[in-house]
């Protein structure tokens, strides 16, 4: 959605004049602040959307298998789930400062941020790494025979895992991604593309973390705080 | 001669000097346009192909020419290319990029860029759907191929299961969904901004409506096919269990979820057309539209509530008793909106100097066809009748009355319509008129027979049948072969007109809208020259003359 200043068709200011000779700008498509933020936003519906899908799908076999999910949920590691919690929130945050520093001109500072965020994102994927592969230790993992029809498990625990492993897989995907516009964003950055003045990628990129970060903030309680009354108590 | 956005375009990247890269790399939304519907036609005629087999294979019970698996997988290419690689991209991709722009006064769509990205990310989606295609090989002497054979519906369990490629088919449909979305997007933005000065969203053209409304659906609905289709391939390679029966997953709630989208998706398709068919009667009868904003706000109500009917696609599925009724109650609902406009249009007619220009014979002829669809799509909203008709030849004939014989004949309308805007240059209408009345008639002698052996039990999707349906079956056979007639004599004579066709002059059909206020016909690179101040309603007429005139800086002269 970013666009070269230098390239042939530039915006050429323009004039509508009406009947009583008042004059009312034209918006043209080149440098539109505005419709660029519309269009991430709705961007971001559809993302709201495709989630929205898998919590209804989730919350109709919740509703179907309480108690089986609830057991299953109690097998989730509840320490690196609050950690992955806690690191992405800090994260959003440094990329929100961060934006804050490029508006307000820093953009040495701005860059800083991003780097400490892509940190952050890394450590996430790391964790998320390690969880999957005790997981894995443990029997819980997609094409495992434990997981099969018929391998000891209810049908509720399998569903659960199902899920569990497609939407904390498709959320770690969104990671990837962010990390590479992040990546890019910078690259932009250096190339002098993205400044204080013209800064709508860097505004689009943060409203995407942004969303990545509030989809897990909906992941963490349904997969992991369901059952963590039932570990307590046994 | 001054230059046209055939001589000269912006490109993504670079300054490229060959004309085939101009063309590949063009940001100029007439010419994506025009490259969608090349392509777009292109397959068209690759899923006629396929119905037409099908129609060769059942003009007698029992085998004739291919094999009961081949038909399954006829089916479904015919289904799979005319659904996701022709009519749900459509009208939007065609004339939403060519002429909205050009009736908001705008100089492209908000996303140029995004647009050619778009296209691209459409071709893809088109490479992989057809991929499978290719992959066949020779078994005993016969071919086989490995073409999905689910129907373009994919329902869960037999979707899982299957040895045919349906895993290309089913990332294919994805991208194009992806492509959709993004298409609707710049669409949503584009109206928002860019419309010229003064045109708030009540002087605009009842097609922007159209588009603007379709845009929403493309945006809300396709997530969910996308992340539904998504589920399925990994239910299918992964075994995440949610719609295998055996891991206690439901496959009926992968209907659900596919009609939430797929069933918006009809309206996707006919909103845009419905645009088209506003377009073209005030312009052909030279009388202001009849009831302006209740045909805008049908489109934005037929757009909320189709959203809210996917369940009637599940009446024999099992679902419970009053879910079945709300959604049948909701079904009836968007007839509403869908009959305002039709007693609108009809009223724009009364008292009018209509013109039967070809245009014009296409919109009255989809009058009558969609009418058909439409009032057989509320016989089959009741629950009762639906339990009998669901699954027939029946519901095959509404939905092909309603898609066919209302998206694809107000698609050849705007066809022709738009024509001399996009080429500068006129078909000869005397052979235009005759591919219409050749299509209207061999369209009701396909179809309506299928309302008939339908009602008498013909199930759909059967590759043999009881010789009692055969007489059906045969006149269906005919009108076939009339129709695929027409539909060549149709293209060639529209092929002959960007040949040989005489230069049409800017505003050849005494149009109101701004698409026709361009200063050159083929219109310049970056459209109007002056953006005017837009102060009056889409279709003024008094006495049958345009009211609003502009000068050569687009101010208002009248």
């Amino acid at each position: 959605m970013a666009h070269d200043s230098h390239d042939s068709h530039e915006y050429i200011p323009e004039i509508a004049v009406d009947r009583n000779g008042k004059e009312h700008v034209v918006q043209g498509w080149q440098g539109d602040f505005e419709g660029a933020k519309l269009g991430f936003w709705l961007f971001m519906l559809t993302e709201v959307l495709m989630f929205g899908a898998m919590f209804m799908t989730l919350s109709y076999y919740f509703t179907l298998h309480h108690a089986e999910f609830i057991k299953a949920s109690s097998e989730l590691d509840r320490v690196l789930g609050g950690v992955n919690t806690v690191v992405l929130l800090i994260s959003a945050l440094t990329m929100g400062l961060g934006l804050l520093k490029m508006r307000s001109g820093d953009v040495k500072g701005a860059k800083l941020m991003i780097w400490a965020t892509i940190l952050l994102a890394l450590i996430f994927l790391g964790v998320k790494a390690l969880e999957w592969s005790n997981d894995y230790k443990e029997g819980i993992f997609l094409g495992l025979s434990t997981m099969q029809a018929g391998g000891g498990k209810s049908f509720g625990e399998l569903l659960f895992f199902g899920m569990y492993f497609t939407m904390t897989g498709l959320h770690g995907f969104h990671i990837i991604i962010g990390i590479g516009l992040m990546l890019w964003l910078l690259k932009r950055i250096n190339s002098g593309k993205v400044s204080p003045e013209h800064h709508i990628l860097h505004f689009n990129i943060a409203l995407y973390w942004d969303l990545v970060h509030l989809i897990w903030v909906f992941v963490f309680p349904y997969f992991y705080m369901t059952g963590a009354g039932g570990a307590i108590h046994g | 001669m001054s230059k046209s956005y055939f001589d000269e375009t912006h490109c993504a990247f670079g300054h490229p000097k060959s004309t085939f890269m101009q063309w590949m790399l063009t940001i100029d939304h007439k010419r994506i346009g025009i490259m969608y519907a090349v392509v777009m036609f292109t397959f068209f005629f690759v899923a006629v192909a396929a119905a037409l087999t099908m129609r060769f294979e059942l003009y007698a019970p029992g085998q004739q020419f291919i094999e009961a698996h081949v038909f399954n997988q006829a089916f479904t290419l015919h289904g799979v290319i005319m659904i996701f690689l022709f009519i749900i991209p459509g009208i939007p991709a065609v004339f939403g990029n060519i002429v909205m722009p050009l009736m908001i006064g705008a100089k492209d769509v908000s996303f140029p860029r995004l647009n050619w990205f778009t296209f691209w990310l459409y071709i893809l989606g088109c490479i992989i759907a057809l991929s499978s295609l290719f992959n066949f090989n020779i078994a005993d002497g016969k071919l086989v191929f490995n073409f999905a054979d689910t129907g373009w519906t994919f329902y869960a369990p037999y979707s899982l299961n299957t040895d045919t490629n349906v895993v290309t088919t089913l990332v294919a449909a994805f991208i194009l969904g992806m492509a959709s979305i993004l298409t609707g997007l710049n669409f949503l933005v584009t109206i928002h901004r860019l419309r010229a000065p003064g045109m708030d969203f009540f002087k605009m053209p009842l097609f922007v409506w159209g588009i603007y409304a379709t845009a929403w659906i493309q945006l809300l609905a396709t997530p969910v096919v996308g992340i539904t289709l998504v589920l399925a391939l990994l239910e299918k390679y992964f075994g995440i269990g949610i719609f295998d029966p055996a891991k206690g997953g439901d496959p009926v709630l992968f209907q659900h979820l596919f009609w939430i989208y797929s069933h918006p998706a009809v309206y996707l398709m006919i909103l845009p057309a419905f645009g088209i068919m506003s377009e073209i009667i005030p312009a052909f009868s030279r009388r202001e539209i009849f009831g302006y904003r209740t045909i805008a706000l049908s489109s934005a109500s037929i757009a909320g509530i189709g959203y809210l009917v996917w369940g009637h696609h599940l009446f024999t599925s099992g679902m419970s008793d009053v879910a079945k009724t709300i959604f049948s109650f909701l079904t009836f609902f968007v007839a509403i909106p869908t009959g305002i406009k039709f007693y609108d249009w009809i009223a724009t007619m009364y008292k009018g100097k209509i013109v039967l220009a070809t245009p014009m014979l296409w919109a009255l002829g989809t009058i009558i066809t969609f009418a058909i669809g439409g009032l057989s799509g509320v016989t089959i909203a009741m629950i009762g009748s639906d339990i009998h008709l669901q699954d027939t030849y029946y519901t095959i004939a509404h939905f092909h009355y309603a898609m066919l014989g209302g998206v694809v004949f107000l698609f050849f309308a705007g066809i022709h319509y738009w024509f001399p805007l996009v080429f500068g240059k006129m078909y000869n209408e005397t052979k235009a008129k005759a591919a219409f009345y050749i299509l209207f008639v061999g369209f009701n002698l396909l179809w309506f027979p299928m309302f008939i052996a339908g009602y008498l039990g013909m199930p759909r999707r059967y590759f043999d049948y009881l010789p009692e349906f055969q007489i059906y079956h045969q006149i269906s056979f005919w009108g076939a072969i009339i129709f695929v007639i027409g539909l060549v004599f149709m293209f060639y004579t529209l092929i002959q007109g960007i040949r040989k066709g005489k230069p049409s002059g800017v505003n050849p059909w005494n149009a109101t809208t701004l698409e026709w206020h361009l200063p050159s016909s083929p219109p310049p690179l970056e459209n109007h020259t002056k953006v005017p101040y837009v102060d009056f309603r889409p279709y003024e007429y008094h006495h049958g003359q345009p009211v609003v005139k502009f000068d050569e800086n687009m101010k208002r002269i009248d």
